[in-house]
């Protein structure tokens, strides 16, 4: 899932703080579930800075809403009027649902709660962990199952680097290093022979480095017809 | 002869060699790498400009080397994938062939965490192994990464590092032989402290008959202080030191010269440690010492080749 934090109170407060009438919106998907935009930080949030516009004299209205999913334009429909009638609109989303309504509305002023940091596993309450950063071409059939990019500090295709020490990373001693893991990992499988392998330079054009992607499924995509017709039925 | 360097001629020649670094200013000053320079001439085969060591910004390796081989130094300039992709790398690699520099290190590099640029964004397009991977077959082949042939490919002596002391320690001898087969004629190892431990390394290495297929330089830290070993053991990932190394420092009147004395033994050590084939003397901040360990060591008779 996609993990976000929630921004420092008084750097939301800043980026709101010219504005009257404040829609903050939340959503039910991964950010609820790492506790960083849901109906409860939602909540928590409006609690605060109603709070924090009391205590600095601010005239502000804040209004909170919850969205299934704010990376879908259906969902965000559902909120039209409530965006429209605001000055502002706080996401309390990952940067794909502030960007889903930003590109749904032009007109107004979009701006993100969240930082949002990974593509992460939930490794125990109130833990995530980064595990991909989505290059394009997994490659964890030949590590183990453990991916290489997203869990060493170097993306190092054939670690680990001299700086593991005792089984952990020298960027961050808590964080293991993911090239002990794969070889832990190949030993217990009993596949030894793959740490051995030189991996060639890898082909970065799938990932970012490649430019931003688009991904069609053809089978998926509407016909002109199709389109026609749900037009006529909205 | 893959380079023609003086170090590719002492090691195939099957002699004893002797390698040493020099630390890049960080200024626009080329004035103390003359000063090293000038000072340290004939105490080695070749000596080690290090790429922006640590992620600390500082005077390029290249443009180093250009500036000690002018003072008639052999440099072996250190690559790292830290700062460059394969574009920046291969063209740097041919513009150092061109300018005369023979051997190539090649390094993933210290993270950018570690050094003086903390937000930089960091590159490792490549790791070592895919940078010598792909050095080898510029050289040999002339064939660049993107599959373009070329005339005129570089003239270079290929390097690696390798960490006996990194866990997991059972890997250490097989990632030795995966340089080898991405095309590394010689290696430098970390800094050795623990004896012991580089032996089963070597014991591992040369049962892989890798002695045979590489060369071998056993790396050697000459320490001032007690500190300096401390940190070394506490703050520097990869790296062993036993705690007798640092009583010894601890307890020693005039700690400098039991650095001193500590170093040569280890590399009167080393010399009799079969498939080692030669020291590589990383003096950090203290270049001024070679001369004297080298001396000391009974090495300072180097081969000469015309």
């Amino acid at each position: 899932m996609i993990v976000a934090e929630r921004k420092p109170l008084d750097e939301i407060a800043k980026m709101i703080a010219p504005y009257e009438k404040v829609a903050v919106i939340g959503c039910r998907s991964c950010v609820a579930i790492c506790l960083a935009g849901g109906e409860k930080e939602v909540n928590m949030l409006v609690s605060a800075m109603r709070l924090k516009n009391r205590k600095d004299g601010r005239k502000q209205s804040l209004d909170g809403f919850v969205l299934e999913r704010q990376c879908e334009k259906e969902w965000v429909k559902e909120v039209e009027e409530k965006i429209l009638d605001s000055d502002i609109v706080l996401s309390m989303s990952c940067s794909l649902g502030t960007q889903t309504i930003g590109d749904m509305y032009p007109h107004k002023i979009i701006v993100p709660g969240l930082n949002t940091a990974i593509f992460g596993v939930p490794e125990e309450q109130g833990v995530w962990s980064e595990k991909c950063l989505g290059c394009g071409d997994c490659i964890i059939d030949t590590t183990g199952g453990i991916c290489p990019i997203a869990r060493c500090a170097k993306s190092m295709l054939n670690g680990p680097c001299g700086g593991s020490s005792d089984g952990h990373c020298e960027v961050n001693t808590d964080i293991e290093c993911a090239w002990y893991a794969i070889h832990e990992r190949l030993k217990l499988q009993n596949r030894l022979e793959l740490m051995e392998y030189v991996r060639p330079p890898k082909n970065w054009s799938t990932s970012h480095s490649g430019g931003r992607r688009i991904i069609v499924k053809e089978d998926a995509k509407l016909t002109p017809h199709q389109k026609r017709g749900r037009e006529v039925l909205e | 002869m893959k380079a023609g360097s003086n170090l590719e001629k002492v090691l195939e020649d099957g002699k004893f060699a002797v390698t040493a670094e020099i630390g890049p200013p960080q200024s626009a000053n080329p004035e103390p790498l003359i000063h090293h320079a000038k000072m340290l001439k004939g105490y080695a085969e070749a000596f080690n400009l290090t790429d922006n060591q640590t992620a600390v910004v500082r005077l390029s390796s290249i443009a180093a080397a250009a500036i000690v081989m002018k003072e008639g130094i052999e440099p072996v300039i250190q690559m790292t994938c830290r700062d460059r992709n394969r574009i920046a790398l291969q063209s740097d690699l041919l513009g150092a062939s061109a300018i005369g520099v023979r051997n190539v290190l090649c390094l993933t590099g210290d993270h950018q965490t570690f050094g003086n640029e903390k937000s930089a964004k960091s590159v490792f397009d490549f790791d070592s192994i895919s940078e010598l991977y792909t050095f080898d077959k510029l050289r040999t082949e002339g064939l660049q990464s993107g599959g373009d042939k070329i005339e005129d490919p570089p003239k270079v002596y290929l390097g690696c590092a390798e960490n006996p002391f990194a866990t997991p320690y059972e890997f250490r001898g097989m990632r030795l032989a995966k340089k080898v087969n991405a095309g590394a004629d010689f290696v430098q190892t970390q800094a050795i402290f623990d004896m012991d431990m580089f032996e089963t390394w070597m014991d591992d290495v040369r049962s892989r008959g890798l002695d045979k297929k590489i060369h071998i330089l056993a790396g050697v830290i000459p320490m001032k202080t007690a500190g300096a070993a401390r940190y070394m053991k506490n703050k520097v990932p990869g790296m062993i030191v036993p705690n007798s190394i640092i009583d010894r420092m601890k307890n020693a009147s005039d700690p400098k010269e039991e650095g001193i004395k500590l170093c040569v033994e280890q590399i009167e050590t080393l010399k009799n440690i079969k498939g080692v084939h030669g020291v590589h003397i990383m003096a950090v901040m203290w270049e001024e010492i070679v001369p004297r360990i080298v001396e000391t060591a009974g090495l300072i008779q180097r081969p000469a080749y015309k």
